[in-house]
């Protein structure tokens, strides 16, 4: 089986990822600056709903229950999708989805396309299969732009441009724009509404994502805040959306939950600028021909084990990448995946789904297990309990390791008390490392405390001990 | 009712059980301490040894069956019990953390302390999350006599520690732990107090290697500290 893109090839584990991104100060200032602001913003825009709790609720019933019947959903939005004029096609894989997507943009003689800002195409690496297969996809979405002209990798869901500063943008702007601009944001701006708005204008073929989609009406639901997506949508003659199978709402009226919870766990506003629906083709009006394309890429795979599958409930709102600690100082590309954070610490496990992969499987442990994550997730996913399954899936990978032998003798000793006393009495020994009560410094693995923090030296009286002495009867 | 020390205060922190005790005590509660007890198994289970930690999930149930309640003077060990030990299989007895205990069970905030110093709190994330303790810990700590309250900067954000992450992510932990130092330092506070000792250990080490001078102390200290019988450091 071909390497699934979701991860990035070559990417180093996540503790040495974050080692590199951990150094590189501006980076952690720009990223401290924009978690710190958009979780104030978020906490803002949750506490003026008075039923957020509810709505949580109701958004994770709503996608378990497209979980729990998502085959016959699936066929359903297949009939209303084609009933509406428009086409589906079904991919096992990113390989299967990348060939169908580059057979309909030859189809249509296109060597450009322009995309707006899309997941689920950045998992299965489409811009580089196009590339390869002569189409050159423009981003038309300002922070994935930015990306993209900066040959850089995405740090972020909802804000791939998340870890640059305002002169950093600037200069990939002068670069490969070739034009003269200053670092303020509507001069940024407005370079890249003039860059964008040729390409609207004479590309024929757009390619988007979805946010949702609709199976008793066939409908696409695309949200953003810019308004190049509507341009995309509205302008080519040829419209291709591609869309993980997990993304369906069984009703039209299912979307009021999720049109409430996305945008303030986002963007923390209280409703997107922009919301996009179309539904097949209407002769005369907007593209002349709609291309679904469903990719499962590891979903199904995922949906069979009942503790992971809640992950596929995400709406990629990236609340959790916003609030957490871990995060906030790698940075996203230290997950080595486009899905950063901890909703990418779950999901990128899963759709890879090989725990023997080193990469993968470093993921489930980027987490200090705050649970921040989980407090915030508008549908509710359990990212801490997942974690702890996925870590158990890891371990039993990795077969005999010198931490799996030492986990056996830790639990050998703690399966009976007097072997925990002997062993309590035998660490006291470790007294003799301390000066002043402090340990500052112990072998390998210690040694990874030990480089930033000291340790208490071990008393001289265990408090069972003192417990026997004092308070049992002789 | 048990008093669950937990292992890491057990072996490193005895002052911190003997101070629940003494609180306890000085409540009317008649304190066990089982001597069969060892661990909860949260290390295991939370670095993915879920096969090592059922067994002593089963042991803490044996130990600690009996009693109408156990008290942990840990908010991630009675997380682990009350939140985890069912998904393994087990029905453990009623266990609370102990500012839970204090408020919710013997209905207590003034709990006649005294500790004349300037203290800042640090709210576990598992007490903060997994339990919902709440600001039950800060109720108890403003009713203490002679104690000058100061609030921490982004109290809610983690330390870092996180069990075996510290290690596995030794520099992700310290870069999270030198925010959580700052914070506290900005504070002025001579104490830091908190509801676990791991959480303690981990910002008091880093405290320590600073040589800053501020003190970790368990908020079990500090409530069992009187005019009577004060807190002192144990050396």
């Amino acid at each position: 089986m071909a390497r699934n893109p979701v991860t990035w090839l070559g990417s180093p584990t996540f503790p040495k990822a974050a080692r590199v991104a951990l150094n590189d100060t501006q980076l952690r200032q720009n990223l401290r600056k924009a978690t710190g602001t958009i979780r104030g913003r978020r906490a803002a825009a949750v506490a003026e709903m008075d039923d957020w709790e509810q709505l949580r609720v109701a958004g994770e019933q709503v996608k378990d229950d497209v979980l729990a019947r998502l085959d016959t959903l699936l066929v359903q939005l297949e009939e209303s999708v084609t009933a509406r004029g428009g086409t589906v096609h079904w991919a096992r894989d990113a390989e299967e989805a990348n060939r169908i997507v580059l057979d309909l943009c030859r189809a249509e003689n296109a060597t450009e396309v322009v995309k707006v800002k899309s997941m689920a195409t950045a998992e299965i690496g489409l811009n580089e299969a196009l590339e390869a297969g002569g189409v050159h996809a423009v981003e038309t979405d300002l922070a994935e732009l930015i990306v993209q002209l900066g040959d850089d990798r995405p740090s972020h869901i909802l804000v791939p441009a998340i870890h640059r500063n305002r002169a950093e943008i600037r200069e990939i702007f002068q670069r490969r724009m070739g034009v003269e601009v200053s670092d303020e944001p509507a001069d940024l701006a407005e370079a890249a509404r003039t860059y964008l708005r040729e390409k609207f204008l004479t590309t024929k073929v757009a390619i988007s994502g979805a946010n949702f989609a609709v199976a008793d009406s066939g409908s696409i639901v695309v949200l953003e805040s810019e308004g190049n997506g509507r341009m995309c949508l509205t302008l080519p003659d040829t419209l291709i959306t591609v869309m993980g199978i997990e993304k369906l709402v069984p009703t039209w009226q299912d979307l009021e939950v999720f049109l409430q919870l996305l945008p303030r766990s986002s963007t923390a506003e209280r409703m997107n600028p922009y919301t996009s629906v179309w539904t097949g083709v209407t002769p005369g009006d907007g593209p002349q021909r709609f291309h679904l394309v469903l990719i499962d890429n590891g979903r199904t795979a995922t949906l069979q084990d009942s503790v992971g599958r809640q992950a596929l409930r995400c709406i990629r709102c990236s609340a959790c990448l916003n609030v957490c600690p871990v995060y906030e100082r790698t940075g996203g590309q230290s997950y080595g995946s486009v899905y950063p954070g901890p909703i990418g610490a779950i999901l990128t496990p899963q759709l890879v789904g090989d725990m023997h992969d080193p990469q993968a499987a470093s993921l489930p442990f980027a987490s200090s297990l705050c649970g921040a994550c989980f407090e915030v997730c508008p549908v509710r996913i359990d990212i801490p309990s997942v974690l702890t399954h996925l870590r158990a899936e890891v371990v039993e990978a990795k077969g005999r390791t010198a931490e799996s032998v030492a986990m056996a003798a830790a639990a050998w000793v703690f399966g009976s008390a007097s072997r925990y006393e002997k062993a309590q009495k035998a660490g006291a020994l470790a007294r003799f490392l301390a000066r002043d009560g402090r340990i500052t410094s112990l072998p390998w693995p210690g040694s990874k405390w030990t480089s930033s923090r000291d340790v208490p030296a071990p008393p001289a009286q265990s408090f069972r001990a003192w417990w026997k002495e004092n308070r049992c009867q002789k | 009712m048990a008093l669950f020390a937990t292992c890491l205060t057990d072996t490193f922190f005895p002052s911190t059980a003997r101070a629940v005790v003494r609180l306890l005590e000085r409540l009317g509660c008649s304190v066990d301490f089982p001597l069969e007890q060892t661990c909860c198994g949260q290390m295991h289970f939370n670095t993915g040894y879920r096969d090592h930690a059922r067994p002593l999930a089963r042991k803490y149930t044996d130990v600690f069956m009996g009693y109408d309640h156990v008290v942990a003077p840990s908010g991630s060990c009675a997380g682990m019990v009350r939140e985890v030990h069912p998904t393994l299989g087990t029905s453990p007895p009623r266990t609370f953390e102990l500012a839970e205990f204090l408020v919710d069970v013997l209905g207590v905030t003034d709990v006649g302390a005294w500790f004349p110093h300037r203290v800042t709190y640090h709210p576990t994330c598992h007490s903060l999350r997994m339990l919902g303790v709440g600001d039950k810990p800060l109720a108890l700590l403003r009713a203490v006599k002679g104690l000058d309250l100061v609030e921490l900067p982004d109290a809610t954000h983690c330390c870092g520690f996180g069990g075996t992450f510290a290690v596995k992510n030794a520099e992700t932990s310290t870069a999270m732990l030198a925010d959580k130092m700052r914070c506290v330092l900005d504070t002025g506070a001579e104490v830091l107090s908190a509801g676990d000792n791991s959480c303690l250990m981990h910002i008091g080490g880093g405290l320590s290697r600073l040589r800053t001078g501020v003190r970790p102390v368990h908020l079990a200290e500090i409530l069992a500290s009187t005019e009577e019988d004060p807190w002192r450091a144990t050396p």
